[in-house]
Protein backbone atom coordinates (compact mmCIF):
# COMPACT_ATOMS: atom_id res chain seq x y z
CA UNK A 1 0.00 0.00 0.00
CA UNK A 2 2.42 2.88 -1.23
CA UNK A 3 -0.28 5.23 -1.38
CA UNK A 4 -1.00 4.72 2.12
CA UNK A 5 2.19 5.22 2.81
CA UNK A 6 2.73 8.42 1.27
CA UNK A 7 -0.97 10.12 2.63
CA UNK A 8 0.65 9.19 6.11
CA UNK A 9 3.97 10.61 5.09
CA UNK A 10 2.36 14.12 4.05
CA UNK A 11 0.31 14.46 7.28
CA UNK A 12 3.07 13.37 9.34
CA UNK A 13 5.17 16.55 8.37
CA UNK A 14 2.23 18.82 8.94
CA UNK A 15 1.77 17.68 12.04
CA UNK A 16 5.06 18.32 13.43
CA UNK A 17 4.46 22.45 12.53
CA UNK A 18 1.67 22.56 15.19
CA UNK A 19 3.97 21.73 17.91
CA UNK A 20 4.79 24.05 20.64
CA UNK A 21 8.61 24.86 20.86
CA UNK A 22 10.93 28.45 20.86
CA UNK A 23 11.43 27.97 16.86
CA UNK A 24 7.25 27.16 16.21
CA UNK A 25 6.72 30.61 18.08
CA UNK A 26 8.70 32.27 16.15
CA UNK A 27 6.91 35.18 13.94
CA UNK A 28 6.49 33.03 10.37
CA UNK A 29 8.09 36.44 8.51
CA UNK A 30 11.21 36.21 10.74
CA UNK A 31 11.61 32.32 10.07
CA UNK A 32 11.34 33.12 6.06
CA UNK A 33 12.75 36.10 5.39
CA UNK A 34 16.24 34.01 8.01
CA UNK A 35 15.70 31.17 5.69
CA UNK A 36 15.60 33.10 2.77
CA UNK A 37 18.63 34.71 3.30
CA UNK A 38 20.10 31.90 4.85
CA UNK A 39 19.74 30.05 1.46
CA UNK A 40 20.82 33.27 -0.77
CA UNK A 41 24.35 33.11 1.69
CA UNK A 42 24.76 29.39 1.14
CA UNK A 43 24.33 29.75 -2.67
CA UNK A 44 26.74 32.80 -2.97
CA UNK A 45 29.65 30.33 -2.00
CA UNK A 46 32.35 29.94 -5.21
CA UNK A 47 32.02 26.29 -6.55
CA UNK A 48 35.42 25.15 -4.97
CA UNK A 49 34.69 25.98 -1.93
CA UNK A 50 34.40 23.14 0.33
CA UNK A 51 35.31 23.84 4.51
CA UNK A 52 33.91 27.33 4.71
CA UNK A 53 30.33 26.03 4.26
CA UNK A 54 30.28 23.57 6.81
CA UNK A 55 29.83 26.39 9.99
CA UNK A 56 26.38 27.00 8.30
CA UNK A 57 25.13 23.48 9.29
CA UNK A 58 24.91 25.33 12.49
CA UNK A 59 21.44 26.79 11.38
CA UNK A 60 19.53 23.76 10.13
CA UNK A 61 20.97 21.92 13.47
CA UNK A 62 19.30 24.50 15.45
CA UNK A 63 16.04 24.54 13.60
CA UNK A 64 16.15 20.10 14.13
CA UNK A 65 17.08 20.20 17.70
CA UNK A 66 14.81 23.16 18.99
CA UNK A 67 11.83 22.71 16.95
CA UNK A 68 12.15 19.00 17.93
CA UNK A 69 11.99 17.93 14.37
CA UNK A 70 13.30 14.03 14.29
CA UNK A 71 15.99 13.74 11.59
CA UNK A 72 14.82 10.78 10.04
CA UNK A 73 11.59 12.46 8.89
CA UNK A 74 13.75 15.37 7.25
CA UNK A 75 16.54 13.23 6.42
CA UNK A 76 14.97 10.49 4.40
CA UNK A 77 12.91 13.60 2.24
CA UNK A 78 16.24 15.24 1.58
CA UNK A 79 18.09 11.48 0.12
CA UNK A 80 14.52 11.36 -2.10
CA UNK A 81 15.47 14.16 -4.14
CA UNK A 82 19.09 14.16 -3.59
CA UNK A 83 19.57 12.37 -7.38
CA UNK A 84 18.40 15.80 -8.72
CA UNK A 85 21.50 17.69 -6.76
CA UNK A 86 23.94 14.12 -7.86
CA UNK A 87 23.16 14.23 -11.90
CA UNK A 88 23.86 18.23 -11.48
CA UNK A 89 27.27 17.75 -10.69
CA UNK A 90 27.98 14.10 -11.78
CA UNK A 91 30.37 14.93 -14.61
CA UNK A 92 32.54 17.47 -12.93
CA UNK A 93 35.21 15.31 -11.67
CA UNK A 94 35.43 13.82 -15.17
CA UNK A 95 35.58 17.21 -16.87
CA UNK A 96 38.21 19.29 -13.76
CA UNK A 97 40.59 16.75 -13.94
CA UNK A 98 43.32 19.61 -12.60
CA UNK A 99 44.54 18.83 -8.98
CA UNK A 100 43.70 21.16 -6.29
CA UNK A 101 45.23 19.82 -2.98
CA UNK A 102 46.95 16.64 -2.15
CA UNK A 103 45.61 15.31 0.88
CA UNK A 104 48.29 12.24 2.62
CA UNK A 105 49.51 11.52 -0.89
CA UNK A 106 46.15 11.36 -2.71
CA UNK A 107 45.52 14.49 -5.35
CA UNK A 108 41.97 15.46 -5.08
CA UNK A 109 41.01 17.21 -8.20
CA UNK A 110 38.85 20.49 -8.53
CA UNK A 111 36.16 18.53 -10.31
CA UNK A 112 35.62 16.22 -6.78
CA UNK A 113 35.61 19.45 -4.76
CA UNK A 114 33.03 21.40 -6.86
CA UNK A 115 30.84 18.41 -6.92
CA UNK A 116 31.15 17.67 -2.58
CA UNK A 117 30.08 21.62 -3.30
CA UNK A 118 27.26 21.27 -4.55
CA UNK A 119 26.00 17.96 -2.86
CA UNK A 120 27.06 20.20 0.48
CA UNK A 121 25.06 23.62 -0.41
CA UNK A 122 22.13 21.15 -1.51
CA UNK A 123 21.76 19.58 1.48
CA UNK A 124 21.91 22.75 3.57
CA UNK A 125 19.60 24.69 1.58
CA UNK A 126 16.86 21.96 1.22
CA UNK A 127 16.95 20.56 4.66
CA UNK A 128 16.39 24.15 5.86
CA UNK A 129 13.39 24.53 3.60
CA UNK A 130 11.81 21.24 4.82
CA UNK A 131 12.67 22.17 8.08
CA UNK A 132 11.27 25.63 7.91
CA UNK A 133 7.87 23.56 7.16
CA UNK A 134 8.00 21.51 9.68
CA UNK A 135 8.51 24.35 12.28
CA UNK A 136 6.11 26.55 10.41
CA UNK A 137 2.21 25.66 10.10
CA UNK A 138 1.70 26.34 6.37
CA UNK A 139 -1.29 29.16 7.36
CA UNK A 140 1.65 30.72 9.41
CA UNK A 141 4.02 30.82 6.25
CA UNK A 142 0.50 32.02 3.75
CA UNK A 143 0.14 34.84 6.84
CA UNK A 144 3.56 35.74 6.57
CA UNK A 145 3.55 35.99 2.67
CA UNK A 146 0.59 37.95 2.70
CA UNK A 147 2.38 40.48 4.56
CA UNK A 148 5.55 40.13 3.33
CA UNK A 149 2.82 41.62 0.37
CA UNK A 150 2.89 38.55 -1.76
CA UNK A 151 -0.17 39.40 -4.50
CA UNK A 152 -2.90 38.26 -2.29
CA UNK A 153 -4.31 36.01 -5.04
CA UNK A 154 -1.45 33.37 -4.68
CA UNK A 155 -1.45 33.03 -0.71
CA UNK A 156 -5.63 32.32 -1.02
CA UNK A 157 -4.44 29.17 -3.96
CA UNK A 158 -1.96 28.42 -1.32
CA UNK A 159 -4.21 28.21 1.25
CA UNK A 160 -7.09 26.24 -0.73
CA UNK A 161 -4.02 23.71 -1.93
CA UNK A 162 -3.36 23.33 1.58
CA UNK A 163 -6.92 23.04 2.78
CA UNK A 164 -7.70 20.41 -0.16
CA UNK A 165 -4.82 18.52 -0.71
CA UNK A 166 -5.75 16.64 2.36
CA UNK A 167 -9.30 16.18 1.60
CA UNK A 168 -8.28 15.05 -2.33
CA UNK A 169 -6.04 12.78 -1.05
CA UNK A 170 -8.27 10.80 1.15
CA UNK A 171 -10.63 10.78 -1.86
CA UNK A 172 -7.88 9.04 -4.07
CA UNK A 173 -6.53 7.02 -1.39
CA UNK A 174 -10.60 5.94 -0.83
CA UNK A 175 -10.95 4.93 -4.81
CA UNK A 176 -7.55 3.36 -4.70
CA UNK A 177 -8.44 1.27 -2.11
CA UNK A 178 -11.71 -0.10 -3.49
CA UNK A 179 -9.82 -0.46 -6.88
CA UNK A 180 -7.47 -2.94 -4.94
CA UNK A 181 -10.31 -4.72 -3.03
CA UNK A 182 -11.81 -5.95 -6.34
CA UNK A 183 -8.32 -6.23 -8.28
CA UNK A 184 -6.66 -9.56 -7.75
CA UNK A 185 -2.88 -9.78 -8.86
CA UNK A 186 -1.96 -7.87 -11.81
CA UNK A 187 -5.58 -7.67 -13.39
CA UNK A 188 -7.82 -4.34 -12.56
CA UNK A 189 -4.35 -2.66 -12.06
CA UNK A 190 -3.72 -1.63 -15.99
CA UNK A 191 -3.37 1.63 -17.18
CA UNK A 192 -6.79 1.66 -18.32
CA UNK A 193 -8.30 1.08 -15.07
CA UNK A 194 -6.19 3.85 -14.07
CA UNK A 195 -7.18 6.79 -16.29
CA UNK A 196 -10.97 6.09 -15.73
CA UNK A 197 -9.87 6.54 -11.85
CA UNK A 198 -8.01 10.00 -12.63
CA UNK A 199 -10.96 10.91 -14.90
CA UNK A 200 -13.50 10.30 -12.11
CA UNK A 201 -11.41 11.54 -9.56
CA UNK A 202 -11.31 15.09 -11.64
CA UNK A 203 -15.64 15.19 -12.02
CA UNK A 204 -15.37 15.05 -8.25
CA UNK A 205 -13.04 17.54 -7.75
CA UNK A 206 -15.71 19.67 -10.05
CA UNK A 207 -17.93 18.69 -8.38
CA UNK A 208 -16.94 19.44 -5.01
CA UNK A 209 -15.71 23.31 -6.40
CA UNK A 210 -19.16 23.65 -7.13
CA UNK A 211 -20.14 23.26 -3.92
CA UNK A 212 -17.56 24.74 -2.20
CA UNK A 213 -18.46 27.96 -3.78
CA UNK A 214 -21.96 27.73 -3.00
CA UNK A 215 -21.00 27.36 0.74
CA UNK A 216 -18.79 30.70 0.19
CA UNK A 217 -21.38 32.52 -1.56
CA UNK A 218 -23.84 31.69 1.51
CA UNK A 219 -21.58 33.22 4.11
CA UNK A 220 -21.24 36.60 1.93
CA UNK A 221 -18.09 35.24 -0.39
CA UNK A 222 -18.07 38.58 -2.45
CA UNK A 223 -14.42 37.75 -4.08
CA UNK A 224 -12.10 38.61 -1.50
CA UNK A 225 -10.47 36.39 1.55
CA UNK A 226 -8.71 38.09 4.30
CA UNK A 227 -5.98 36.41 5.63
CA UNK A 228 -6.03 36.47 9.59
CA UNK A 229 -3.07 38.50 10.97
CA UNK A 230 -2.37 35.79 14.57
CA UNK A 231 1.36 36.88 14.91
CA UNK A 232 2.95 40.00 16.42
CA UNK A 233 6.62 40.81 16.09
CA UNK A 234 8.18 40.36 19.70
CA UNK A 235 11.44 41.24 20.85
CA UNK A 236 12.67 37.70 20.65
CA UNK A 237 11.91 37.82 16.66
CA UNK A 238 13.65 40.66 16.54
CA UNK A 239 16.90 39.37 18.25
CA UNK A 240 16.88 36.18 16.62
CA UNK A 241 16.97 37.25 12.68
CA UNK A 242 19.32 40.19 13.79
CA UNK A 243 21.53 36.82 15.93
CA UNK A 244 21.26 34.55 13.05
CA UNK A 245 21.38 37.17 9.65
CA UNK A 246 24.95 38.38 11.09
CA UNK A 247 26.31 34.85 12.26
CA UNK A 248 25.59 34.30 8.88
CA UNK A 249 27.35 37.10 7.28
CA UNK A 250 30.00 36.19 9.85
CA UNK A 251 30.56 32.85 8.03
CA UNK A 252 30.11 34.58 4.82
CA UNK A 253 33.05 37.01 5.12
CA UNK A 254 35.53 35.27 7.61
CA UNK A 255 36.46 31.63 7.16
CA UNK A 256 35.92 30.45 10.57
CA UNK A 257 37.34 26.53 9.83
CA UNK A 258 40.80 28.23 8.88
CA UNK A 259 40.46 30.04 11.95
CA UNK A 260 39.80 27.90 14.42
CA UNK A 261 42.41 25.50 12.68
CA UNK A 262 45.09 27.98 13.03
CA UNK A 263 44.38 28.74 16.75
CA UNK A 264 44.53 25.00 17.26
CA UNK A 265 47.98 24.97 15.18
CA UNK A 266 49.55 27.65 17.30
CA UNK A 267 48.35 26.15 20.70
CA UNK A 268 49.70 22.70 19.63
CA UNK A 269 53.35 23.90 18.40
CA UNK B 1 -40.22 44.76 11.37
CA UNK B 2 -39.93 41.63 9.50
CA UNK B 3 -40.65 38.22 11.12
CA UNK B 4 -38.60 35.67 9.65
CA UNK B 5 -41.54 34.62 7.67
CA UNK B 6 -40.73 32.24 4.58
CA UNK B 7 -42.81 31.38 2.38
CA UNK B 8 -43.30 29.54 -0.92
CA UNK B 9 -46.10 29.97 -3.64
CA UNK B 10 -46.08 27.55 -5.98
CA UNK B 11 -42.33 27.15 -6.90
CA UNK B 12 -41.32 25.11 -9.99
CA UNK B 13 -37.57 24.43 -10.58
CA UNK B 14 -36.09 22.43 -13.24
CA UNK B 15 -32.21 21.94 -14.23
CA UNK B 16 -30.60 22.91 -16.86
CA UNK B 17 -30.51 19.48 -18.28
CA UNK B 18 -34.70 19.79 -17.89
CA UNK B 19 -34.89 17.52 -14.99
CA UNK B 20 -38.13 18.64 -13.16
CA UNK B 21 -36.60 18.76 -9.57
CA UNK B 22 -39.61 20.48 -7.98
CA UNK B 23 -43.00 20.88 -9.53
CA UNK B 24 -45.31 23.36 -7.32
CA UNK B 25 -44.35 23.89 -3.74
CA UNK B 26 -46.19 26.28 -1.59
CA UNK B 27 -45.99 26.54 2.05
CA UNK B 28 -45.67 28.70 4.57
CA UNK B 29 -43.42 29.30 7.93
CA UNK B 30 -43.81 31.18 10.36
CA UNK B 31 -40.99 32.90 13.02
CA UNK B 32 -39.46 30.49 15.31
CA UNK B 33 -40.67 27.25 13.87
CA UNK B 34 -38.95 24.04 13.42
CA UNK B 35 -39.28 22.32 10.22
CA UNK B 36 -38.45 18.71 9.16
CA UNK B 37 -38.21 18.04 5.66
CA UNK B 38 -38.48 14.38 4.59
CA UNK B 39 -38.96 12.16 1.45
CA UNK B 40 -37.23 9.72 -0.58
CA UNK B 41 -33.75 9.66 -2.13
CA UNK B 42 -34.09 12.46 -5.25
CA UNK B 43 -37.53 13.25 -3.76
CA UNK B 44 -36.29 17.14 -4.49
CA UNK B 45 -35.34 17.97 -0.72
CA UNK B 46 -31.99 19.50 -1.65
CA UNK B 47 -32.80 21.25 -4.44
CA UNK B 48 -35.39 22.86 -2.37
CA UNK B 49 -33.27 23.86 0.07
CA UNK B 50 -30.75 25.29 -2.45
CA UNK B 51 -33.76 27.27 -3.50
CA UNK B 52 -34.38 28.66 -0.28
CA UNK B 53 -30.59 30.39 -0.27
CA UNK B 54 -30.42 31.72 -3.69
CA UNK B 55 -27.99 29.42 -5.16
CA UNK B 56 -30.81 28.33 -7.33
CA UNK B 57 -33.55 30.62 -8.48
CA UNK B 58 -37.25 29.06 -9.26
CA UNK B 59 -38.17 28.74 -12.68
CA UNK B 60 -41.47 29.63 -12.49
CA UNK B 61 -43.41 30.95 -8.83
CA UNK B 62 -41.99 32.88 -6.19
CA UNK B 63 -40.07 32.69 -2.73
CA UNK B 64 -40.29 35.18 -0.08
CA UNK B 65 -37.92 35.45 3.46
CA UNK B 66 -39.00 37.67 5.54
CA UNK B 67 -41.51 39.51 3.54
CA UNK B 68 -38.74 40.13 0.95
CA UNK B 69 -38.92 38.18 -1.97
CA UNK B 70 -36.04 36.23 -3.13
CA UNK B 71 -33.99 37.42 -6.23
CA UNK B 72 -30.73 37.55 -8.45
CA UNK B 73 -31.18 41.09 -6.44
CA UNK B 74 -31.69 40.03 -2.90
CA UNK B 75 -30.23 37.21 -2.87
CA UNK B 76 -27.19 38.51 -0.92
CA UNK B 77 -29.34 40.13 1.82
CA UNK B 78 -30.88 37.36 2.31
CA UNK B 79 -28.27 34.97 2.40
CA UNK B 80 -27.39 37.28 5.60
CA UNK B 81 -30.50 35.70 6.90
CA UNK B 82 -30.57 32.45 6.22
CA UNK B 83 -27.37 30.24 7.96
CA UNK B 84 -27.23 26.84 5.76
CA UNK B 85 -25.87 24.43 7.09
CA UNK B 86 -24.69 21.81 3.84
CA UNK B 87 -24.58 18.27 3.94
CA UNK B 88 -20.49 17.82 3.79
CA UNK B 89 -18.77 19.42 5.89
CA UNK B 90 -15.14 19.22 3.79
CA UNK B 91 -17.45 21.90 1.08
CA UNK B 92 -18.42 23.87 4.42
CA UNK B 93 -14.77 24.49 5.81
CA UNK B 94 -12.61 25.66 3.41
CA UNK B 95 -10.46 27.62 4.95
CA UNK B 96 -6.97 26.77 6.74
CA UNK B 97 -7.92 26.65 10.26
CA UNK B 98 -11.18 26.73 11.98
CA UNK B 99 -10.90 30.30 13.66
CA UNK B 100 -10.65 31.55 10.33
CA UNK B 101 -13.18 29.91 8.66
CA UNK B 102 -15.99 30.77 11.63
CA UNK B 103 -14.41 34.50 11.00
CA UNK B 104 -15.10 34.10 7.53
CA UNK B 105 -18.76 35.09 7.36
CA UNK B 106 -18.55 37.97 9.67
CA UNK B 107 -15.84 39.18 8.23
CA UNK B 108 -17.84 39.51 4.84
CA UNK B 109 -20.33 40.97 7.11
CA UNK B 110 -17.42 43.85 7.22
CA UNK B 111 -17.77 44.05 11.22
CA UNK B 112 -14.29 45.55 12.70
CA UNK B 113 -11.79 42.65 14.01
CA UNK B 114 -12.68 43.07 17.58
CA UNK B 115 -16.59 42.21 16.88
CA UNK B 116 -15.27 39.77 14.44
CA UNK B 117 -13.03 37.79 17.37
CA UNK B 118 -16.18 38.63 19.66
CA UNK B 119 -18.43 36.67 17.41
CA UNK B 120 -16.35 33.80 16.81
CA UNK B 121 -15.80 32.80 20.13
CA UNK B 122 -19.13 33.11 20.86
CA UNK B 123 -20.27 30.98 18.08
CA UNK B 124 -17.05 28.39 18.75
CA UNK B 125 -18.32 28.77 22.98
CA UNK B 126 -21.92 27.51 21.95
CA UNK B 127 -21.14 24.65 19.99
CA UNK B 128 -18.45 23.70 22.76
CA UNK B 129 -15.37 23.68 20.27
CA UNK B 130 -13.34 26.76 21.36
CA UNK B 131 -10.30 25.04 22.04
CA UNK B 132 -10.32 23.58 18.21
CA UNK B 133 -9.65 26.63 17.16
CA UNK B 134 -5.91 27.10 16.02
CA UNK B 135 -6.43 23.53 14.04
CA UNK B 136 -6.71 22.91 10.69
CA UNK B 137 -10.11 21.50 9.45
CA UNK B 138 -8.23 17.82 8.62
CA UNK B 139 -7.46 17.49 11.90
CA UNK B 140 -10.76 16.65 13.52
CA UNK B 141 -12.86 14.46 13.74
CA UNK B 142 -16.45 14.67 11.72
CA UNK B 143 -18.49 15.07 14.58
CA UNK B 144 -16.24 18.24 15.42
CA UNK B 145 -16.13 18.84 11.78
CA UNK B 146 -19.69 19.26 12.04
CA UNK B 147 -20.14 21.38 15.08
CA UNK B 148 -17.71 23.90 13.92
CA UNK B 149 -19.75 24.03 10.71
CA UNK B 150 -22.92 25.02 12.57
CA UNK B 151 -20.67 27.59 14.28
CA UNK B 152 -19.34 28.89 11.21
CA UNK B 153 -22.80 29.96 10.65
CA UNK B 154 -24.12 31.13 13.87
CA UNK B 155 -21.07 33.32 14.30
CA UNK B 156 -23.09 35.63 11.43
CA UNK B 157 -26.27 35.87 13.39
CA UNK B 158 -28.79 34.61 10.92
CA UNK B 159 -32.55 34.66 11.48
CA UNK B 160 -33.31 31.43 9.75
CA UNK B 161 -31.03 28.28 9.58
CA UNK B 162 -31.45 26.06 7.08
CA UNK B 163 -29.33 22.24 7.40
CA UNK B 164 -29.30 19.80 5.21
CA UNK B 165 -28.43 16.19 7.15
CA UNK B 166 -27.14 17.46 9.87
CA UNK B 167 -26.54 14.31 11.63
CA UNK B 168 -24.88 12.20 9.00
CA UNK B 169 -22.21 10.44 9.78
CA UNK B 170 -22.22 11.01 13.70
CA UNK B 171 -22.21 8.26 16.10
CA UNK B 172 -24.82 8.47 18.60
CA UNK B 173 -23.38 10.48 21.95
CA UNK B 174 -22.32 13.23 19.02
CA UNK B 175 -25.87 12.99 17.03
CA UNK B 176 -27.18 13.52 20.54
CA UNK B 177 -25.65 16.46 21.47
CA UNK B 178 -26.28 18.09 18.09
CA UNK B 179 -30.15 17.44 18.90
CA UNK B 180 -29.36 18.60 22.52
CA UNK B 181 -27.90 21.86 20.84
CA UNK B 182 -30.44 22.31 17.68
CA UNK B 183 -33.48 22.53 20.48
CA UNK B 184 -31.12 25.43 22.13
CA UNK B 185 -31.79 27.64 19.41
CA UNK B 186 -34.82 29.79 19.14
CA UNK B 187 -33.93 30.36 15.50
CA UNK B 188 -36.65 29.36 12.31
CA UNK B 189 -35.14 25.91 11.50
CA UNK B 190 -35.94 24.09 8.58
CA UNK B 191 -33.90 20.57 8.77
CA UNK B 192 -33.87 17.99 5.66
CA UNK B 193 -33.29 14.65 6.79
CA UNK B 194 -33.52 10.65 6.86
CA UNK B 195 -33.19 10.67 10.50
CA UNK B 196 -36.84 10.88 11.36
CA UNK B 197 -36.36 10.28 15.09
CA UNK B 198 -33.68 13.47 14.77
CA UNK B 199 -37.05 15.88 13.12
CA UNK B 200 -39.25 14.23 16.20
CA UNK B 201 -36.73 15.35 18.47
CA UNK B 202 -35.90 18.55 17.07
CA UNK B 203 -38.98 19.98 14.65
CA UNK B 204 -42.52 20.52 15.69
CA UNK B 205 -44.01 20.00 12.33
CA UNK B 206 -43.24 18.08 9.35
CA UNK B 207 -43.29 18.06 5.46
CA UNK B 208 -43.11 15.39 3.16
CA UNK B 209 -42.36 16.15 -0.36
CA UNK B 210 -42.47 13.11 -2.80
CA UNK B 211 -41.36 13.73 -6.51
CA UNK B 212 -41.47 17.44 -6.16
CA UNK B 213 -44.87 17.70 -4.22
CA UNK B 214 -45.60 18.50 -1.03
CA UNK B 215 -48.09 15.34 0.15
CA UNK B 216 -47.89 16.18 3.70
CA UNK B 217 -47.43 18.72 6.16
CA UNK B 218 -48.64 19.15 9.60
CA UNK B 219 -47.38 18.18 13.54
CA UNK B 220 -44.52 15.48 13.22
CA UNK B 221 -46.52 13.99 16.10
CA UNK B 222 -49.10 13.04 13.72
CA UNK B 223 -47.48 12.32 10.00
CA UNK B 224 -44.26 10.38 11.49
CA UNK B 225 -46.97 8.03 12.47
CA UNK B 226 -48.22 7.84 9.55
CA UNK B 227 -47.28 4.45 8.79
CA UNK B 228 -49.03 3.75 5.36
CA UNK B 229 -47.58 7.95 4.64
CA UNK B 230 -44.50 7.02 5.24
CA UNK B 231 -43.99 3.96 3.67
CA UNK B 232 -45.57 5.25 0.59
CA UNK B 233 -42.20 7.52 0.44
CA UNK B 234 -40.01 5.11 1.06
CA UNK B 235 -39.57 6.21 5.33
CA UNK B 236 -40.24 4.02 7.95
CA UNK B 237 -41.91 4.78 11.16
CA UNK B 238 -38.90 6.08 13.29
CA UNK B 239 -37.35 3.97 15.79
CA UNK B 240 -38.80 4.98 18.88
CA UNK B 241 -42.02 5.02 17.26
CA UNK B 242 -41.81 1.57 16.15
CA UNK B 243 -40.65 0.54 19.89
CA UNK B 244 -44.25 1.69 21.01
CA UNK B 245 -45.91 -0.15 17.87
CA UNK B 246 -44.33 -3.64 19.36
CA UNK B 247 -45.41 -3.01 22.61
CA UNK B 248 -48.64 -1.97 22.66
CA UNK B 249 -50.22 -5.56 22.12
CA UNK B 250 -48.86 -6.99 25.45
Amino acid sequence: MTFDTEYFNIGYLDSLSYKDTFVHRIDPRVKLIVTFIFILVVVSFPKYELSSLMPFFVYPVFLLTAGDVPIRAIAKKVLFISPFAIFIGIFNPLLDTKVMVTVLGIPITGGWISFFSIIVKFILTVSTALLLIAVTSFPGICEALERLKLPRIFVIQLLFLYRYLFVLLKETLRMVRARDARSFGKRGKEIKTFIRLISVLLLRTLEKAERIYQAMLSRGFRGEIRVSKRHRLKYHDIIFAIFSISIFFLFRNFDVVDYIGEILNRSFR
Amino acid sequence: MSHHIVELKDVYFHYPDRTEALKGISFKILHGESVGIAGANGAGKTTLLLNLNGHLLPTEGEISIGEVPLCKKTRQEIRKKVGFVFQRTDDQLFMPTVYEDVAFGPVNLGLTEAKVDERVRNALEMVGCLHLSSRPPHRLSEGQKKAVAIATVMAMNPDILVMDEPASNLDPKSRRQLINLLRGFEHTKIIASHDLDLILDVCERCIIIKEGRVVADGYTEEILSNETLLEENNLELPLSRQYLHIKQPF
